[in-house]
Order: structure tokens, then C-alpha cells, then sequence
């Protein structure tokens, strides 16, 4: 990851990243959607190599919400990947999964959250939650790396066993908040 | 096949559309779209929706990947296409051989009051999906350019992106089922057979 770059990726010795990307392939997801983050970084990087996967970038994240609901009427499993500030742009466009009832399992990572460097980033982060709740999510948080696996394992296993949008919130304090040196 | 205006009529276009549809699959966006697909018959084949606005064509992307062998074809209206423009630039970039998008231009909203779209001041929904990467694309207001237009969302060579300018007249109103789990699992059993509502 650049240094200059104002996202902060995982630490390189971070194994959660590929235990997502295990987790996946356990589940047989076939269609990954994506608005990038640089928590992500690695497991796109991962999902990017997987011949068996389609990663499907997006112009923006609502994008993901209707793919994935055609991908499971064609009988394939996805998931969506994104930051906080990304799920805002999914409010409506979540009534898809509650009316058709179609597994949605979205993995978040969390700007706005823990220490954040970026004033802009707050308003959304702070909101991610309640505005998913609000909209029929199922929603459980991973704030240390020990318990995002679990989470990640849970939320999808809810999502394709009982046919409805759940999250993992991957708290900014698993991936440490940024200061450019002005803390 | 032409209305009063001398536009295209809608349904009748829908109807030449879905000719001889075979297993191809189709997805309605809200409004009339959804209204003329059910017209023409409803079918476990039909997914017409009730709302998602601008999500119409990114379910069929996400669908024609996971079905690579059967056709997919979206039918939405211009303004549904437009509050979801960018999934032009994502389709094209994915290249679904399988998938058609056929917009039904009557520039304007036709479920609010008919206030006019942006396509009604000249936005050219074609020369976007061109920028966007899409190749195989047509244009049509004729009556003799409809078999043509058949061809190409049968064909199998997409992503395929057409606009239809229609005319405005809404048609009378013929509504699907309103339950969603039902929408989705009559076209999952249809892909996949009864094993759709087994664990994957």
C-alpha cells in the first residue's frame, strides 16, 4: 500500500484477510462485488487471483445490491464488499433483498469509526449501523482480528440459511486509523 | 405496430420482443416495463419489478454471469436506465455475451405525472453505452427495424444495449404478483428446478 495513500490496508502478518478469502471459497461464493477499500486490499487482491471467482467492480455500491440478487436468481452465491461510506449509497436499493427475500451477506469495512483522521469520513461511519438496521440488515461487528473470521462465517451462513441482507462491520480499530503524523 | 404519434407503441414492441423467447430470461424495471412484460403473459421466466429503481439492468448482469448459457434480456424505461447509468461501464467492462438491454425511450416518467427525462433534452442513451465500452448497440424508432432488433437480443453476441423510442400514451395497466419471494423463487425453479429451494 503507497504510504501516501489516506486508507490504511492490514498489516502485512494479518492472516484475517486470507481467512476471508477461505471463508469464500468454503461457502462457494462464485460473484464478488466491490467498491475497492484498502482494508480490503488483500482479499481483493486474492478474490482478483481465483479463476473460479467474478469480481465485479462497481461504479457505486447499490450497483452490488442488484447484482447479487440476479446472481442468486441464476442460482450463484455472491458477496459485497465495501466501506462504510459506501453502504449509504445502498439505502434503497436494499429493498431488493428484503422483498424478494435474496441472501445478501456484505462484509464492511469502517471508516469514521475509531480514531479517523478524515472529518468527512465520520458522518456516514457513524451512521452505518443504524442506517443498515433500518433497512432489515442483520448487522454483528468485528473489532479485534481474532473474531472477523467467526463474524465473517456467521454473517454469511445467516444470509444464504435464512434468505435476507446480514453485514460484518470490520471496526477501524482491527485496521488502525491514520494520522499523517498530525496526532 | 405504430401508435397515433407515429411512434412505436410499447406494447406491441414488447410483444415482437419476446417472440419465440425460448428460455430466454427477463427482467422488467418498475413501472411500465414491468406492466407490458405481464401483458404479453406472465411466466416463471419474468422477473418484473416493483422497485430498485436503476437496478434493472446490474440483475441482469448478475444473473446472465451466473447463466452463462441462457439469455438474459432487460426491458426498462429511460429514466429507470438513467438513475442507474454507471452499471453501463460496469456491464461493459464484465462483457456478459448472454446479455440484452433494451430501453424503452418515451422520455418521460411515466408513473409520476409524465414529467419529462433527461432524454427528452437530447441525452443519447446510445452514445453513452458506446462510451461506455459496449460495441453492439442499435438505435430504433421503425417498425421495420424491430426484426432486426429480435435478432440481436437472441443472438448471443452482447453485451447488447438498444434504445426504442416509443410513444408517451401509458397502456392499461396489467400487474404482476406483488409477492417478491415468489417472483425470485418461480424463476430460481425455473433455472434450476425444484433443487432451487434446496441448500445450495
Amino acid at each position: 500500500m503507497d504510504e501516501h495513500s489516506i486508507d490504511k490496508a492490514p498489516d502485512a502478518a494479518a492472516d484475517w484477510p486470507d481467512q476471508i478469502y477461505s471463508l469464500l471459497k468454503t461457502h462457494n461464493i462464485t460473484q464478488v462485488a466491490l467498491v475497492p477499500d484498502a482494508g480490503h486490499s488483500r482479499l481483493i487482491r486474492r478474490c482478483l487471483a481465483d479463476n473460479e471467482m467474478t469480481v465485479v467492480t462497481l461504479t457505486t455500491e447499490e450497483e452490488g445490491i442488484a447484482l447479487l440478487q440476479g446472481a442468486w436468481l441464476g442460482g450463484a452465491k455472491g458477496v459485497l464488499l465495501m466501506q462504510s461510506s459506501g453502504v449509504g449509497n445502498c439505502i434503497n436499493m436494499l429493498s431488493l433483498s428484503t422483498m424478494h427475500r435474496c441472501p445478501l451477506p456484505m462484509l464492511v469495512t469502517m471508516r469514521g469509526d475509531f480514531g479517523e483522521f478524515n472529518p468527512a469520513q465520520v458522518p456516514m461511519g457513524n451512521a452505518t449501523q443504524t442506517v443498515l438496521e433500518a433497512m432489515g440488515t442483520l448487522v454483528r461487528r468485528a473489532d479485534t482480528p481474532e473474531d472477523i473470521a467467526p463474524t465473517v462465517n456467521a454473517t454469511i451462513r445467516l444470509a444464504f440459511n435464512t434468505f435476507r441482507p446480514t453485514a460484518t462491520l470490520i471496526g477501524q480499530r482491527v485496521l488502525g486509523a491514520k494520522t499523517f503524523g498530525k496526532d | 405496430m405504430l401508435a397515433a404519434s407515429g411512434k412505436l407503441d410499447r406494447r406491441e414492441l414488447t410483444r415482437a420482443l419476446l417472440a419465440d423467447r425460448g428460455e430466454m430470461l427477463v427482467i422488467a424495471g418498475l413501472g411500465a416495463p414491468a406492466w407490458d412484460i405481464t401483458a404479453i403473459g406472465d411466466c416463471a421466466e419474468n422477473l418484473p419489478l416493483w422497485g430498485g429503481m436503476g437496478g434493472a439492468a446490474m440483475i441482469g448482469l448478475g444473473l446472465a454471469l451466473a447463466q452463462p448459457k441462457r439469455k438474459v434480456l432487460v426491458i426498462t424505461g429511460d429514466g429507470e436506465m438513467l438513475m442507474g447509468i454507471g452499471a453501463l461501464a460496469t456491464i461493459a467492462v464484465q462483457k456478459p455475451a448472454n446479455l440484452s438491454i433494451v430501453v424503452q425511450d418515451n422520455e418521460h416518467y411515466g408513473e409520476t405525472g409524465m414529467q419529462e427525462t433527461a432524454t427528452r433534452h437530447g441525452v443519447d442513451l446510445v452514445m453513452m453505452a458506446k462510451g461506455a465500452g459496449i460495441t453492439n448497440t442499435m438505435f430504433v424508432t421503425k417498425p421495420d427495424e424491430v426484426p432486426t432488433l429480435h435478432k440481436a437480443i437472441h443472438a448471443g453476441q452482447g453485451p447488447f444495449f438498444a434504445v426504442a423510442k416509443i410513444d408517451a400514451t401509458s397502456k392499461p395497466l396489467v400487474l404482476p404478483p406483488r409477492e417478491g419471494a415468489l417472483l425470485q423463487a418461480r424463476m430460481r425453479e425455473a433455472v434450476m428446478g425444484p433443487a432451487a429451494h434446496h441448500q445450495l
